[in-house]
């Protein structure tokens, strides 16, 4: 297979399962809450809804209002194609660390710029909060996987991940075990779930993501919210395989691609369940907490580097 | 410390498993809205009191929680005009509430549908002539169905709701 093939499929199965990965957060916290819960389909569902009905625009909105859905649909997208998720080989070279960063912060950029476009007081107390977590959790994915680069000697994620499949003993590090915590935490605040924010919650004191979205319906709406599932299913997908890569595909045999294409949903559901279901024992940060939570990962960002690079 | 904390872990463990399921057996799905047909299992729902007296907030708030649970029929609250598919509306509408119903139902995308839940909704109920309120939902915007009672029971919320979503 070519490994423009293997792109497109990649893409494709990302943003076929991170709807049903959204539907996993949910079904799981209704189950322990003791409710029969929605299908897991659900989320699907409402995007084939959204996706028919005709998008509003408020009247103060300019181009940025209109163009930011497109620009993190295109930024995930993106993403998902090269990243190191089904196999890790490096023949498209676009999956470099900065450059994945940079696209997801661009994403995140985008919709803040649409949230004060709309002149709305929520727009704007939304972008402000989104941007201030993005200046704290960004440099920490930087750091985080800069740790684990050290022992390859390349930002290229394709490489790390294809380095820590072939030798498994080299996952197991002291540096690695700081650098999965540190991108743990930042992982729950670039996708705003609890203790950063709350996906469920719809008192406009409290949120973050759904602020800057307020304004959006239709097939904007269903856009903006795609995406974002697919941002948590690419991170969740990223803090998988950088410190479980086992079963990723290292070669473009359709064999090993169908195995490594199994093994990256079921490590993405699991962990989906399993961020959902310790949702249930956390409550939210209160929002003048979360820089500390965010500079706690920077921190142990900071140690994964320096142990990685004095213990390599 | 630590002891405690995995003392409240431990303890919440137990407290799922003696709750198991709270939620109860479906009762029978309402009639068939034919203009909900587009929406096809999925409706989203934004809740406006024009001037109930939060009688049939509570009800409607039984209807979202586990026991009733209609998240299982594919409804759920949002939090904004924008992403909705339905309106539900409560109270008598009064004279202040009634250009905020309208300019909430105006921010809708189409199609959009009105549920107007509760007695006050349909007829003015206990306040019908009283000098603060303008009238029922239906003056205000256009009604697709209607649930009665002073508060309905939350089956009936829950009946109506389903006959929107179809499951």
């Amino acid at each position: 297979m070519t490994p423009w093939l293997v792109a497109v499929a990649q893409a494709a199965l990302l943003a076929l399962a991170a709807p049903l990965v959204v539907g996993v957060t949910r079904a799981v916290p209704a189950r322990l809450a003791g409710r029969a819960g929605g299908r897991i389909a659900q989320p699907w569902r409402d995007l084939c809804k959204q996706l028919r009905k005709q998008p509003t625009s408020p009247a103060d909105a300019s181009m940025f209002f209109v163009a930011a859905p497109a620009v993190m649909m295109a930024t995930s997208l993106i993403v998902a194609a090269t990243g190191p998720f089904i196999a890790a080989t490096s023949l498209f070279g676009g999956a470099d660390l900065i450059v994945v960063v940079g696209l997801l912060l661009l994403g995140t950029v985008a919709l803040a710029l649409a949230g004060l476009d709309t002149g709305t007081a929520f727009g704007g107390m939304g972008a402000s909060r989104a941007m201030v977590i993005a200046a704290l959790v960004e440099p920490t994915l930087l750091l985080a996987v800069f740790a684990l680069s050290f022992r390859v000697g390349s930002t290229d994620l394709s490489r790390i991940v294809a380095a820590g499949a072939t030798e498994p003993a080299r996952v197991f590090t002291p540096a690695s075990l700081l650098a999965a915590a540190a991108l743990a935490i930042a992982t729950l605040a670039e996708t705003g779930r609890i203790p950063v924010d709350n996906p469920a919650t719809h008192l406009e004191l409290t949120m973050v993501h759904e602020a800057m979205v307020l304004e959006y319906s239709g097939r904007d709406l269903a856009l903006v919210e795609w995406a974002a599932a697919l941002r948590l299913s690419i991170l969740l997908g990223l803090l998988a395989n950088l410190f479980a890569p086992w079963g990723v595909a290292t070669s473009l045999d359709p064999m090993w691609l169908a195995v490594g294409a199994a093994v990256f949903i079921g490590k993405v559901c699991g962990l989906a369940a399993l961020l959902s279901a310790g949702e249930v024992w956390t409550a939210k940060l209160r929002l003048f907490r979360v820089p500390e939570l965010l500079a706690g990962s920077f921190f142990l960002g900071l140690l994964a580097v320096l142990a990685s690079a004095i213990l390599a | 410390m630590s002891g405690r904390a995995s003392g409240v872990g431990v303890g919440l463990i137990r407290k799922i498993r003696s709750a198991g399921r709270v939620a109860e057996p479906a009762g029978d799905r309402g009639e068939r809205l034919p203009q909900a047909a587009g929406l096809a299992g999925s409706v989203q729902v934004r809740h406006v009191d024009a001037g109930s007296c939060n009688g049939c907030e509570i009800e409607i708030g039984q209807a979202f929680s586990p026991v009733y649970d209609i998240e299982r029929y594919g409804v759920r609250l949002v939090a904004s005009p924008r992403h909705a598919d339905v309106l539900t509306v409560t109270g008598p509408v009064t004279v202040n509430m009634a250009s905020a119903l309208r300019k909430a139902y105006e921010a809708m995308p189409e199609p959009r549908l009105v549920v107007a839940i509760g007695d006050c909704a349909k007829d003015c109920g206990v306040f019908a002539g009283g000098h603060g309120v303008a009238g029922p939902v239906s003056d205000v915007v256009p009604v697709d169905a209607q649930v009665p009672g002073c508060p309905p029971e939350p089956d009936a919320i829950v009946a109506a709701l389903r006959g929107l979503t179809g499951r």
